[in-house]
């Protein structure tokens, strides 16, 4: 009988995964001894438990290795992602320890469930074997169907969760198939031995099939959970059904993470049929554009504005995905670096747009319509303006964060040939602003619909500043961000 | 030997159905029961590409899509039995107060 040897573990590289799982579960053992009115303990230490990862990751840039053979990676794209996700954690966790008391459904299980799906994003950005991305996909899809049927019995959350997993189930069933035909047409699952084997040029015709069709089936399955046209159509009803800090969670997170994942897939499998994913990427991404901004041109509801307006930018990062497949080296390059900062000021700017939501959403009553904000600037001075940079942000109107990300993102699409398609981006991205602006006019100038009181939160402010400052701080000083970011490399060429 | 592109296109079909079950059935349950479907189409490909290859990666990711199956089912199902209560139906048309 042959003896099992069991590789020897680069603990570095699964440290903050490790921290993050192993405090989770710690932490759900913790709540069965807190009394229940003192539940917000249970987030008190599950934001301390995101803070020592954050921390962990620190003496680890620079670290280049991979463990678990070869299934698990750590280099400067996957940590720098997990400090997004971290953060963004962090912010999701203190925006919610007012809002959930506040509905009514204040359990210690959210928060542990916010810690696994911080897991599941991390095992998104490391993951460098098509397992792993599944695995981490699921993870991350599983805890947030949990979270968005969370405010039950309402019944619009319980919806909500109930779309979102069976659409997400679907989306799954098409990852999982394709799964199986890459492996079938490459004999392996790992991504950078998928990369070798095309660049051998070695495939059989019938092979050839297989890996076109897992590819497309994989791209599918992705392209539901980044809510990407023309598979968005869940994305409104569950933003606007699930609890708003997890909506929040959902728009940030569960994208950045399967963008993440694609991205390397694209990168380190793909590279080498960049010609063939190329176009048909740049149609949906066009496709994505015009139906999340048309959707959100009408919208009379803030919350399903936003959700119609996180599909147009997945629209925009889609640009920056297909850049960084490109042959040519400098496009490529600026491709990897524009989805991460983009990232990075659509996680601030978004978070923070969520938050004012919060702050305006009274027990049993939704504030999300339009004229809610109308006059908010004299009833809330600081709110409004928190609004009204997000606003700014997402439209992409300088000096905010997501004008360096529209223009990271526009310039490496124009770098990698895509011209007129960069142009038509352009042109939506100026007709979006209008529906921005709108808002900020209805808070500026309308005169207050209602009068009603604003409690807010001590943890809520501290999360609100946050991703208002993080937003205006990438506005204003872009530099450390773009540094960052430009450390990055990835793929055939790192 | 049965040839794997036999396995394969069988393992296609029972994927397309899965699919096309999901499109156009309306029980909540039924549609689960197609998921499911288009799941084990993926197992079936997975053992048949790993036994044409003779590699054992494929066999072990079928256990992890197994067990992924079960947990998804295992939340679908609590969210269907909290929405049962509530509306008393499972027809996913009925469940239709998002909209717009």
């Amino acid at each position: 009988m042959t003896e099992i040897i069991i590789p020897p573990i680069d603990w570095r590289v699964a440290a903050q995964l490790s921290i993050i799982f192993g405090w989770a579960s710690v932490l759900l053992v913790i709540a069965l001894f807190v009394p229940r009115s003192r539940t917000r303990i249970i987030g008190y230490l599950a934001i301390v438990g995101v803070i020592v990862a954050a921390v962990a990751g620190i003496p680890l840039w620079g670290v280049n290795a991979e463990t678990f053979s070869g299934m698990l990676r750590l280099d400067a794209y996957s940590l720098t992602l997990n400090w997004l996700f971290l953060a963004s954690t962090a912010i999701t966790i203190a925006l919610s320890l007012d809002y959930l008391p506040r509905q009514g459904i204040e359990r210690s299980e959210y928060y542990v469930l916010v810690l696994f799906a911080t897991g599941g994003m991390m095992l998104l950005a490391q993951g460098a074997d098509l397992i792993i991305l599944f695995l981490g996909l699921e993870l991350l899809s599983i805890v947030l169907y949990v979270l968005t049927g969370f405010a039950y019995p309402r019944i619009a959350s319980e919806e909500a969760g109930m779309k979102y997993l069976l659409i997400g189930a679907f989306a799954g069933g098409f990852v999982v198939f394709g799964i199986a035909l890459l492996y079938g047409a490459t004999g392996s699952m790992n991504l950078r031995a998928i990369g070798e084997t095309l660049a051998r040029q070695a495939l059989t015709p019938e092979e050839r099939t297989y890996l076109l069709a897992g590819a497309a089936l994989v791209v599918v399955g992705f392209g539901y959970k980044v809510a990407m046209a023309p598979f968005h159509m869940w994305a409104p009803d569950v933003y606007e059904g699930a609890p708003t800090p997890v909506t929040g969670l959902l728009s940030v997170g569960s994208k950045a993470a399967g963008f993440a994942s694609l991205l390397r897939f694209l990168v380190e499998a793909l590279a080498g049929e960049w010609q063939i994913w190329a176009p048909v990427l740049a149609a949906l991404a066009i496709a994505t554009l015009a139906v999340g901004n048309i959707g959100a041109l009408t919208q009379q509801n803030v919350k399903r504005m936003l959700a119609y307006s996180s599909i147009g930018h997945a629209g925009y990062i889609l640009f920056g995905v297909i850049a960084a497949g490109a042959t040519d080296g400098v496009a490529g390059q600026r491709g990897v670096e524009s989805v991460l900062l983009y990232l990075i000021a659509y996680t601030f700017t978004n978070l923070g747009a969520f938050g004012v939501l919060i702050a305006l959403e009274q027990r049993g009553e939704a504030a999300w319509d339009m004229g809610d904000l109308a006059g908010l600037w004299n009833r809330r001075p600081w709110l409004a303006i928190a609004m009204a940079v997000c606003m700014l942000s997402l439209a992409g109107i300088p000096p905010t964060g997501g004008f360096w990300g529209k223009l990271y993102v526009f310039t490496a699409a124009w770098l990698a040939g895509m011209g007129w398609i960069t142009v038509i981006g352009v042109i939506i991205a100026a007709v979006a602003a209008f529906y921005y602006l709108r808002i900020v006019a209805q808070m500026f100038m309308a005169e207050p619909a209602r009068e009603a009181p604003l409690p807010m939160d001590r943890a809520l402010r501290v999360g609100l500043t946050l991703a208002t400052l993080g937003v205006l701080i990438l506005g204003f000083i872009p530099t450390p961000a773009i540094d960052l970011v430009q450390r990055v490399v990835l793929g055939v060429r790192g | 030997m049965v040839p794997t592109s036999y396995y394969i296109l069988l393992s296609a079909l029972l994927f397309t159905l899965g699919v096309v079950g999901v499109i156009t059935r309306r029980n909540a349950l039924v549609l689960f029961m197609s998921v499911e479907l288009m799941l084990n189409s993926a197992n079936l490909a997975l053992v048949t590409f790993a036994m044409a290859r003779q590699d054992i990666a494929g066999q072990i990711v079928v256990f992890f899509v197994i067990v992924v199956a079960a947990a998804e089912v295992a939340v679908g199902l609590a969210l269907l039995v909290a929405i049962f209560r509530t509306k008393h139906t499972t027809d996913v048309d009925e469940i239709n107060a998002l909209r717009g």
